[in-house]
């Protein structure tokens, strides 16, 4: 079922991650991914596997929820594995078979990317699990207010992510919907040609749009009913609040990326 | 032989996850064929959950599922004749709408079934009568139709199926009264006619008490009840503790009883009520005139 895909889900909670100000909990996601990112030698990468650890303990998730997150992905792992393996040719040989090379850099590239690669997806699923949607969009909004003094339509466009992601379910479980009703009526969604599934989708595909369609005009027809009118005049019900636990996580977040780069240049 | 039998079914939606939630728990059921079961229950009961286990959209989480005395599940392959024997209408089922015309909609479930054009359009044309749809209507496009119109259409498309046995999931739901008495009327029409099995969901009791022979009351996924018509409505108070509603001509009855005129306590049409109380009356007056 597609409720199964958790990417992008929120799971309530009360641990310390799921307390930190969203804003923070952006800024620090990203120089996350810096850290994951910029040295070639292991002990660097190590500093951000350990961070995204210690992380994933303290959001007191059940872990099993991360690797479920990343089944899907293990086609995409594979092919990268599989690509760096046999198209990175330098190094010492381990084993040369036709046309084939298998390397130590090669073998070391593809470790390196298949960890880099887990590691994003539980960190940044890590962001999404702790923060609801809500206090991310308000988040990302606040983060690009600078913006606004180049006419950016900060709000619009969080207003935007809002509806987005607060549809996503809906729309989910809405596809589930339609296509149950229409198994129901002996549709086959699995079998046949590529175009015969192809075809198959229509009947799913139209049903959606049309209720999306639906949803969207009753949705801007409540809001206006409420005098929606954009940012102008609007306040915030939730202020944000930078306390000292968010300073003092953004202290530790740099201070390891600071060790990740050093570790980078001098290994 | 019963058509439809389960064993311990049950089935956990989000099975091994925070959201974990046992929707259908451990039901023991038998449908004879050709009844015409009305299936209640408060709303989150696990109506829908369970009656998506009969024709195979949902596989159960432990128990089995018998139809005709074959496990549905036992070749994974065939479960697509299973839906076309087990039609299952669902709730808002006009949402499902998608081809541009009426007929080509209807037909859409027995082309599925690889009949021929003839078969086709016979299904789609004895249907659309049934269900009370004109001929020029089968030529629009369904997103103009009325909302009992479209609903029509929909149960149209699963009725073509011919299916031996017919579920409905909440059919009358957000539908004005007429609306409600009208498809109800064509339900029982189908029943009538086809003699095949139906099975009517409502968490309306009144809708359930008008057509039903037999009645399968669900609560927090279980089976509560499971019994005739006549009986489950003695179970007044009961009933009303599962937050179910009573038809109002059973509490009115109830309330006469226990101000000492004598009634049955198995009324839940206002005919049987007339009846009754018509005989009440002649029973009194007869009474009267010896004085
Ligand atoms: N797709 C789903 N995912 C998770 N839980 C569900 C889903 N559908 C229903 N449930 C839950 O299962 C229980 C039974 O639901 P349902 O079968 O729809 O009840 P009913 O049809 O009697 O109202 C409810 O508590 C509901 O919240
Ligand atoms: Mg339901």
């Amino acid at each position: 079922m597609l409720k199964d895909i958790t990417i992008g889900q929120y799971f309530p909670g009360d641990s310390l991650l799921h307390r930190l100000d969203a804003r923070f909990k952006i800024v620090m996601t990203l120089l996350y991914i810096v850290m994951l990112f910029m040295g070639e030698a292991f002990y660097s990468l190590a500093f951000g596997m350990v961070y995204c650890i210690a992380a994933l303990l303290l959001s007191r998730l059940p872990v099993k929820l991360f690797f479920k997150s990343l089944k899907p992905l293990i086609p995409i792992l594979l092919f990268t594995a599989v690509l760096d393996v046999f198209f990175i040719t330098d190094g010492t040989v381990y084993l040369e078979a036709g046309f084939l090379k298998i390397t130590e850099e090669g073998v070391l590239t593809a470790v390196r990317m298949v960890v880099r690669i887990i590691f994003l997806i539980v960190g940044s699923s890590l962001l999404t699990y702790t923060t609801s949607p809500i206090q991310l969009t308000d988040a990302i909004e606040r983060l690009l207010a600078p913006l606004k003094k180049v006419h950016f339509p900060v709000h619009s466009f969080a207003m935007m992510m809002t509806i987005a992601l607060r549809f996503i379910p809906t729309l989910m479980e809405e596809t589930d919907k339609i296509i149950a009703a229409q198994k129901a009526r002996g549709a086959s969604f699995d079998t046949g040609k590529l175009t015969d599934k192809a075809k198959a989708l229509v009947p799913v595909l139209i049903p959606l749009f049309v209720s999306a369609f639906r949803r969207a005009e009753e949705l801007a027809t409540a809001m206006e009913c409420r005098c929606y009118r954009g940012d102008i005049g609007r306040t915030k019900m939730k202020q944000m609040h930078a306390c000292m636990r968010d300073w003092i996580a953004l202290g530790v977040t740099l201070l390891l990326l600071c060790c990740a780069a050093a570790a980078a240049v001098l290994l | 032989m019963a058509i439809l039998r389960t064993e311990e079914l049950t089935y956990q939606y989000s099975a091994g996850t925070p959201f974990e939630k046992t929707a259908v728990d451990h039901v023991n059921l038998e449908i004879e064929e050709g009844a015409f079961v009305g299936v209640i229950g408060s709303t989150g009961s696990g109506k829908s959950t369970l009656m998506q286990h009969f024709n195979g959209l949902l596989r159960p989480t432990s128990g089995t599922v018998y139809l005709d005395g074959t496990d549905i599940w036992e070749d994974k392959t065939k479960i697509r004749d299973v839906r076309f024997q087990v039609g299952l209408v669902f709730q808002y089922p006009e949402y499902q709408l998608f081809e541009e015309t009426v007929f080509r909609d209807i037909a859409y479930g027995p082309k599925n079934m690889g009949l021929t054009e003839n078969e086709v359009k016979e299904r789609v044309l004895e249907t659309a009568e049934l269900v009370g749809l004109d001929e020029e209507i089968l030529a629009q496009s369904p997103f103009a139709l009325s909302g009992g119109q479209k609903r029509r259409v929909a149960i149209a498309g699963v009725m073509a199926l011919r299916p031996r046995i017919l579920i409905l999931d909440e059919p009358t739901a957000g539908l004005d009264p007429m609306g409600r008495e009208d498809i109800l009327a064509e339900i029982r029409a189908y029943h009538k006619k086809t003699g095949g099995t139906v099975l009517l969901v409502s968490h309306s009791m009144e809708d359930v008490a008008k057509c039903a022979g037999k009645i399968l009351v669900m609560d927090h996924g279980s089976v509560f009840c499971y019994e005739d018509t006549a009986a489950v409505f003695r179970r007044v108070e009961q009933l009303e503790q599962l937050g179910l509603s009573v038809p109002q001509v059973t509490k009115i009855c109830a309330e006469l009883r226990k101000r000492g005129i004598p009634l049955g306590n198995d009324i839940y049409t206002v005919q049987e009520a007339v009846r009754q109380l018509a005989a009440c009356y002649k029973a009194k007056k007869g009474g009267a005139s010896v004085c």
